[in-house]
């Protein structure tokens, strides 16, 4: 998927920043992220809770307006009247997580799907819009689901409703935060065959904003590794996740259950993004500062005191740690 | 020693639904039992019913033996006294779990004062003590729930679980909604813990992956019974039933090419609790089911050593049947684990000899002799590679098993002898074994039946009975096995003797029908 093509959506220096409570520091959520998704690609953005993964998912949709840098969309820069992002949510829609509080519970099915239509407009043939939209979300045969209400559903059927009214509109991209936390396994995975059909059949983007590496691997042409408000490795999934160069990737991978070798248990939690440590971000928590390696290797005092560029957005393989890029590190 | 033995528990809510329809389950001091399932699977009624944590009006039958004292007969006096001190539970959503207004020191000191009859000092300084076990220092004692984050909060619940020195922790997804690192310190904490003090552990949850990996023993639970079971690994890396096979399935493997862009998952919902399908509960969703399963219900059956699933393409434990009816229970258990090997290739035999006669047909074609053959051969096939097919057995499962060491826990007792048996049953006539077995019914299953078992299995059908007790699922449901005639269509592949006892549905297990009374 390194094919030259122009974002779709593109993230430049994306600064997100709250007010601190207070007159506190302000938590700095997102701290300078370059993303790029192309047509058709599908990116996941992975991370702890709290490493600002929701905030740069909302950014990108114009949802939060960024205190500093840039979000592009199909080249131009997003505007943030309502107008103009009431036509961009045409083209960009997002799934949450738990579609049981998505969704309204006094509306029906057909409401809920056709309501994106209705304040759109313009559609002249409502209701064989919403029943392409169900069943391309494999709900069929749509017509048995027009009256159900959400509470009769299951939770799977409840995610296809949502994604169905995300697909209404016939976005370009679709922005997915978590979208199968909330469901059960066996579930899981038609829900993810389910976007990835969608990419084949529609050529639909999605950014799939998650914590679980597993979903990456399954549905994800690009990984984007998030800690503390920067993106710290991003690459092709296939190379992020089976041969991950920065230690808190690595870390991440080998504390999931079938990871092979010793798991390395993180003390601790993600700091405070109104502190975020000076040098390298990860500094506090990394474990190879902790035993010993980057001093061995030389990088230590530039872990410390130095930090890292921003990574660039494209499709490149990319890590921003001192250690990890000491050519041939004494390992 | 057993520390709980749950025996063919059954709970019914008020509005009608049989939300667990007979789970057996044993656990003894030190070990790790994971139970998996989706949403409405009944394993946490089963945590609740385990301390009678239900609500008023829930009917719940069965034993349920903490230490051998029955939960569901003592007076509430002696369970406010096992709850904390006996048993104690982690729940899911430490959030909502912890009241708000009070300071977690207070609240973890709570259960000592009460329990323990400390006083306020002795208390706080367990309530100390129990925290920094936890990981988190003793400071944080007079912090309040918000001022801690997820992890933290799921740390003040084991330190409070932990408050009474109980035997028994009982875990309720105790990592769901957190963070994979987070969740890693998590069960490394309970890991520890349980290590440290020797206790016992039922952790719940949805991600069978995790399951696999913390625990010992692993229980796959579906609408309300348990459908499969063995050690952990075991299950997670060849489950047997296709639903087990299902659930792992749709945890991805990362590194392995097979679920790159190939989410797996299961079609269809989970069942409704309310209305269960016929027949076997899994069948709307199953990809291998037969015309039979609509109508025949299903029972754990022996399917190798210390495992159990529920399918009719597990060949049916008849050997376990016969066995349970001999005197020592447990003995008779391994016996069972023993004869697995040999397994199909006696229920070969049976098929060819009285299969037709029993008629487990009801499926296809089994009434003509060669049709027997075809639905044994079905099974045999790709999936079930252990029991099945002897020789394949001997690859996947088959070696661990033999060696045992695997997952030691209760099967000590005759381990001794029956290992070598077992090892030789498949090893010797493992190959002619099977065929063999097809063309004639006697033949291997003399040799094979490592011993009485057999025997008892072959006159099995008698054998019935089974109150045999503990994990009696499979067993009692023997219980109308008399006639082969009962033994109606048995889809079966367990075609002979097996579908015989086992899958009498109705007039078998009348207790196992609850979800009827709905």
């Amino acid at each position: 998927m390194t094919t030259p093509t122009a974002p779709l959506l593109s993230a430049q220096g994306l600064h997100v920043a709250f007010p601190g409570r207070r007159g506190g520091a302000p938590a700095r959520a997102v701290d300078g992220v370059d993303l790029d998704i192309r047509p058709g690609e599908v990116v996941a953005l992975v991370g702890e809770s709290g490493c600002g993964k929701t905030t740069l998912a909302r950014s990108l949709l114009g949802l939060v307006p960024p205190t500093g840098g840039r979000v592009t969309f199909d080249g131009k820069p997003l505007q943030y009247s309502s107008r103009a992002l009431k036509a961009y949510r045409r083209r960009v829609q997002l799934v949450l997580q738990d579609p049981s509080g998505s969704l309204n519970p006094r509306h029906t099915v057909y409401d809920a799907v056709a309501e994106g239509l209705r304040i759109h407009g313009g559609v002249s043939d409502e209701q064989a819009v919403v029943a392409r939209a169900l069943s391309r979300a494999g709900l069929r045969p749509p017509e048995r689901f027009f009256l159900r209400y959400p509470h009769e559903l299951s939770g799977g059927q409840r995610q296809r409703v949502v994604i169905a009214g995300a697909l209404v509109l016939e976005p370009e991209l679709l922005v997915a935060d978590e979208p199968v936390a909330s469901l059960d396994a066996s579930v899981r995975g038609e829900i993810l065959a389910l976007l990835l059909r969608l990419r084949t059949e529609l050529g639909l983007a999605a950014l799939v904003v998650t914590h679980d590496l597993g979903l990456a691997w399954n549905i994800a042409d690009r990984v984007a590794v998030m800690y503390l408000g920067r993106i710290v490795e991003t690459g092709d999934a296939e190379r992020v996740l089976t041969a991950p160069q920065h230690p808190y990737t690595q870390a991440l991978l080998s504390v999931l259950p079938e990871a092979p070798g010793d798991p390395v248990v993180l003390s601790g939690e993600p700091p405070d993004p109104s502190r975020i440590p000076s040098g390298c971000r990860f500094r506090v928590r990394c474990q190879i500062l902790a035993s010993g390696e980057a001093e061995r290797a030389g990088v230590a005092h530039r872990c410390r005191t130095e930090d890292l560029e921003v990574l660039g957005g494209g499709g490149e393989a990319q890590v921003a740690c001192h250690w990890a890029r000491v050519p041939d590190p004494a390992v | 020693m057993t520390l709980l033995e749950v025996r063919n528990l059954e709970v019914t809510y008020p509005g009608g639904v049989a939300a667990v329809r007979g789970v057996d389950l044993s656990l003894t001091a030190g070990q790790k039992v994971g139970v998996a399932g989706e949403s409405g699977s009944g394993k946490s009624t089963l945590a609740l019913a385990l301390l009678r944590l239900l609500p008023p009006g829930t009917r719940v039958s069965g034993e349920i033996l903490l230490n051998g004292e029955d939960v569901l007969t003592m007076r509430w006096g002696r369970v406010r006294a096992v709850r904390w001190a006996g048993a104690s539970i982690v729940f899911q959503g430490a959030m909502h779990s912890l009241n708000p207004v009070h300071r977690i020191g207070d609240q973890i000191a709570e259960p000592v004062l009460l329990h323990q009859g400390a006083t306020a000092a002795q208390a706080r300084r367990r309530a100390g003590e129990l925290l920094e076990q936890a990981g988190l220092p003793a400071a944080r004692a007079s912090a309040y729930p918000h001022e801690l984050s997820g992890g933290q909060r799921q740390r003040v619940m084991i330190a409070m679980a932990l408050a009474c020195d109980p035997q028994l922790i009982i875990a309720d997804e105790p990592t769901t909604a957190l963070d994979v690192m987070i969740q890693a310190q998590i069960l490394g904490l309970i890991q520890g813990l349980v290590t440290d003090q020797d206790v016992g552990l039922i952790m719940i949850s949805h991600d069978l992956a995790v399951l696999a990996d913390s625990c010992d023993r692993l229980v796959i639970m579906y609408a309300g019974r348990v459908i499969e079971e063995g050690p952990a690994q075991q299950v997670y890396e060849n489950a047997l039933h296709p639903y087990g096979q299902a659930l792992s399935a749709s945890f991805p493997h990362i590194g392995d090419p097979a679920s790159r862009f190939a989410p797996r998952g299961l079609a269809g919902d989970p069942p409704d609790p309310s209305a269960l399908p016929s027949g076997c509960a899994f069948h709307p969703r199953c990809a291998e089911a037969l015309e039979g399963c609509a109508t025949e219900d299903q029972f754990l059956r022996e399917a190798g050593r210390g495992r159990r699933a529920a399918c009719v393409h597990v060949p049916v434990g008849v050997v376990g049947v016969a066995a349970r009816d001999s005197s020592v229970p447990e003995q008779a258990a391994d016996v069972t684990e023993l004869a697995v090997g040999t397994g199909p290739a006696v229920e070969v035999a049976q098929s060819a000899g009285p299969g037709g006669s029993s008629g487990p047909g009801g499926r296809d074609e089994q009434g003509r002799p060669g049709g027997s053959a075809g639905p044994v051969e079905r099974v045999g096939s790709a999936r079930h590679a252990g029991p099945t097919d002897p020789a394949r057995s001997a690859g996947p499962t088959g070696p661990a098993e033999a060696t045992g060491p695997a997952e030691p826990a209760e099967r000590a007792t005759p381990a001794g002898p029956a290992e070598p048996a077992e090892r030789a049953t498949p090893a010797g006539p493992a190959e002619p074994a099977e065929p063999a077995g097809r063309a004639t019914p006697a033949g291997p299953a003399g040799p094979a039946g490592p011993a009485g078992p057999v025997e008892g299995m072959t006159t099995g059908r008698a054998a019935g009975r089974a109150e045999g007790s503990d994990s009696g699922t499979a067993a009692a449901r023997a219980e109308s096995p008399g006639h082969p005639g009962t033994g109606h269509p048995s889809p079966s592949p367990g075609p002979g003797p097996g579908p015989g006892p086992e899958n009498t549905p109705d007039p078998a297990a009348p207790p196992h029908d609850t979800r009827s009374p709905s």
